[in-house]
């Protein structure tokens, strides 16, 4: 069971939790990504997200879908923002419950590392002199 | 004789500010295909070989190396991505 959102709306840590709760699950882990007031030391003012969305949605199904695959009875929420994030806004949180912790924790692991490499969402640091597409150049 | 069609092709982020555009038309030798899309995208958008990578996605996929193009295709260049 999964639940996937891309939203221009706040996110809520509660709601991931709720949704994985389950009377099996022994184990929830929940990872949170907060926008950071820094990047290699230079203040950030903010950040804008971009996503393409319908292949944003199945590259994390794809992921849903391993999950499930490779620990058996995990249920997951992928909850991931787009616009305008202010610092200390959640951009992304995960939420995965098992029937035992050492699943929920490598899930939850490998979600947000597979996230950052196959989904299509982009995020633009906004300084005080400038913007910059993270990653996109050396 | 050698012909070519349009192809209309997304691009988000690093890509869309380069293209200028999220949208943009081109001119492509048939048959084309996504190696002979980024071979055309960099001679005319030089900036375009400066990104740590440029994947091609097709109808909402990752692209294999060189598959072949059609212009019903959904075709949209994936810069580096940064979610998260």
């Amino acid at each position: 069971m999964t639940d996937i959102i891309l939203t221009n709306q706040p996110l809520s840590q509660t709601a991931c939790m709720d949704f994985v709760a389950q009377p099996e699950s022994g184990g929830v882990c929940v990872f949170t990504g907060n926008v950071r007031n820094k990047t290699k030391g230079k203040p950030v003012l903010r950040l804008e997200y971009e996503a393409y969305a319908p292949m944003a949605y199945s590259e994390m199904q794809k992921i849903a879908d391993s999950i499930v695959e490779k620990w058996p009875n995990t249920y997951m929420a992928i909850h991931h923002r787009t616009g305008t994030l202010q610092i200390g806004e959640a951009a992304v949180i995960i939420a995965i419950s098992a029937p035992h912790r050492g699943a929920a924790f490598e899930a939850c692991q490998y979600a947000i590392d597979t996230l950052k490499e196959t989904v299509p969402i982009w995020k633009k640091e906004i300084f005080e002199d400038g913007e910059v597409w993270v990653s996109a150049f050396p | 004789m050698s012909t070519t069609a349009s192809y209309t092709i997304l691009a988000f982020a690093a890509a869309k500010d380069i293209l200028g555009n999220s949208k943009t038309q081109i001119e492509l030798p048939s048959p084309a295909t996504t190696d002979s899309l980024l071979k055309a995208l960099k001679a005319q958008y030089p900036e375009m070989v400066r990104l740590n990578s440029l994947r091609v996605a097709v109808n909402g996929e990752f692209a294999e190396v060189n598959q072949p193009l059609t212009a019903t295709d959904e075709i949209a260049l994936i810069p580096p991505v940064s979610g998260g």
